[in-house]
């Protein structure tokens, strides 16, 4: 009884609290596109604080990678490890920050089946704020999975010949085709009704897609069927783009088709994207 | 505070408002007329078409037929206007659990238009006034049911609304934290906010609401205010449970002789009758330990949901439809 009566009572002053709380709100003006995309993108780079489980599992499954490949296969491919850890790091930092856009993808299923998505649907403001907002905020996850492969590498000895300059156009380039890359993931994370099935997907795209590319070994050595495919793998043309700018001499040719690349993703799918979200039940 | 009255519109003004999933109608042609400053109860089962209601009001989800007006304003052509005058609660529309309670609030003050300062200090003012001002700086995937309540609420009203939905806000809430909602509900309203009330509970209903419209398959088939939608159910029921489910036959035969339509519960000691007057209900009783009847315990109650719908739809108020209900949360 006392305690029911002390529950009504602190009931009460919340109460209080809460008439003063909203007698005074007067509506502000709407936010403006731009705010509304910036703050979205502030909640992007909150989640990277509080769920670092996620960027973590993206950036060991590379650093694992680096260390096998270069330690176990590296003599017998390149004939030294610290050759092939040349040639095998700039691939590797293009597989991570890859990997990374999957989870785009998953954060936006997770953001609709726990009706997150809803609230922000309701909402006065512009309509693809959350996406636009969640996919450049995302770009700081991508460059915090691509710093952590660059320093790892340097760590077990690798140098760029352009220095930290070229280094950082490569992670620069990758970061580019990543965001254009991530609209693929959030059409797939509307598309599929789970965070896992959007995981698994996705993964099941990009796995093959980086072994069938020139990350881990040159295409001159596979039989010509998978080398002409390795040669027209975007992320082979990704990986010697980033090589050349790491190395110094700047490929030209492959960073066009790379940002046109990432340009046409993005033309197709952010506007799809946007579509099904929008539309959605 | 000034409230938008020069417009004596209706907050929500809806007719014949249809939305198909696949082959189910989960709303099947719902009319809809709620006066502003008012709390509107919608009553009725999982999958009745409650939620799918409350989203086409709230221009998440397009009717395939019909149309509605919120305060004037058409949900299909001027959506955006919509949004700026309602907002959602309940199951409807989530807090996200992996940011704090606080950064939720900010996030929700800078999206309605307040610059970063004051989205700061609404933030704290509405943690303070909901009682979460301690567990503002904690993910709110470590919160209680009822603070995650209480925030979901607070995360409705950072800019206050015209018009709110709430979707079963207290489903799940131990008696304590259902008060908590309740005061806050009732405390909103008294600052003028028009409330749309989605409960499978009458006495929610009741104790809120000043309209009640009960929703079956999709239909609306009772409206009025709670009085009178309780004085066409009965006012009341007299619940009688035995000791001995033997005497039941017995206790059917006694009872019977004061009230009318004494009904066998499954419960093979247990009876029930329709009964709004307290005398009546003792003299009963008395009658069945008169009559040597042992009883474990009695009760007279407001007539529940089951109630109310057995004596609506001539159909108990179960959980039909459970295909409509998850195309419902999926959608």
């Amino acid at each position: 009884m006392s305690t029911a009566s002390i529950a009504r009572k602190d009931a009460i002053a919340e109460g209080e609290k809460l008439r003063s709380a909203l007698a005074s709100t007067p509506r502000p003006p709407r936010a403006s596109a731009l705010s509304a995309t910036l703050a979205f993108g502030w909640r992007g780079r909150l989640k990277v604080k509080h769920v670092p489980e996620q960027l973590l599992d993206v950036t060991i499954t590379p650093v694992m990678f680096v260390v096998m490949f270069t330690y176990l296969f590296g003599g017998a491919i390149a004939g030294s490890t610290g050759e092939y850890l040349d040639y095998i790091l700039p691939g590797i930092l293009v597989m991570s920050v890859l990997f990374t856009t999957v989870y785009s993808g998953v954060a936006l299923n997770t953001d609709v089946t726990k009706g997150v998505v809803d609230r922000f649907r309701s909402l006065p403001i512009w309509s693809p704020a959350p996406l636009v907002g969640s996919a450049l905020g995302d770009t700081v996850r991508y460059l915090i999975a691509g710093t952590v492969i660059i320093v790892f590498g340097v760590v077990l000895g690798y140098r760029p010949d352009a220095g930290v300059p070229g280094a950082a156009a490569a992670l620069v380039l990758v970061v580019v085709f990543a965001f254009g890359l991530s609209w693929v993931f959030t059409t797939l994370g509307l598309l599929l009704r789970t965070p896992s099935a959007v995981m698994n997907a996705g993964f099941m795209a990009i796995f093959p897609l980086t072994f069938l590319s020139n990350v881990f070994v040159e295409p001159e050595t596979l039989p010509s069927v998978l080398e002409a495919f390795v040669n027209v793998n975007p992320i082979s043309t990704l990986a010697n783009a980033s090589r050349g700018l790491m190395d110094g001499n700047v490929p030209g040719g492959d960073v066009a088709i790379v940002l046109g690349t990432a340009a046409a993703l993005t033309a197709v799918f952010a506007p799809l994207t946007s579509h099904l979200y929008r539309s959605r039940g | 505070m000034t409230q938008m009255t020069t417009n004596p519109a209706l907050a929500i003004e809806a007719e014949g408002l249809v939305k198909v999933f696949g082959t189910t109608r989960a709303v099947d042609g719902v009319d809809l007329s709620v006066a502003g400053g008012t709390v509107y109860g919608v009553l009725g089962p999982n999958g009745a078409g409650k939620t799918t209601t409350i989203r086409m009001l709230a221009t998440l989800l397009r009717p395939d037929s019909g149309s509605a007006r919120v305060f004037g304003h058409d949900i299909a052509h001027e959506a955006d206007a919509v949004r700026g005058l309602v907002s959602l609660t309940g199951q409807l529309a989530s807090v996200d659990e992996d940011l704090t309670g606080r950064e939720n609030l900010i996030l929700l003050a800078r999206l309605l238009g307040l610059k970063r300062p004051q989205a700061k200090e609404r933030a704290g003012e509405l943690l303070d006034a909901f009682g979460l001002g301690e567990a503002a700086g904690r993910l709110v995937k470590h919160y209680s049911g009822g603070m995650r309540r209480r925030l979901d609420i607070a995360a409705s009203i950072v800019v206050t609304p015209q018009l709110m939905f709430l979707d079963e806000p207290t489903t799940g809430l131990d008696p304590r934290s259902r008060n908590q909602v309740w005061d806050i509900i009732r405390a909103l309203v008294s600052e003028g906010t028009t409330m749309l009330l989605c409960t499978q509970y009458l006495d929610e209903a009741d104790q809120l609401a000043d309209r009640i419209a009960v929703i079956d398959h999709g239909k609306v088939i009772a409206e009025g205010p709670p009085a009178q939608l309780k004085a066409s159910v009965g006012s009341g029921t007299l619940h009688v449970r035995l000791l001995d489910p033997e005497q039941r036959d017995e206790a059917e035969r006694i009872l019977a002789g004061v009230l009318e339509s004494v009904h066998l519960e499954a419960d093979p000691a247990a009876l029930s009758a329709p009964c709004g007057d307290g005398d009546r209900a003792a003299e009963a009783v008395s009658g069945l330990s008169h009559a040597g009847v042992r009883i474990a315990d009695f009760s007279l109650g407001q007539p529940s949901l089951d109630e109310v719908f057995l004596a609506l739809t001539g159909h108990a108020a179960e959980e039909h439809d459970t295909e409509a209900d998850s195309k419902e949360r999926a959608a």
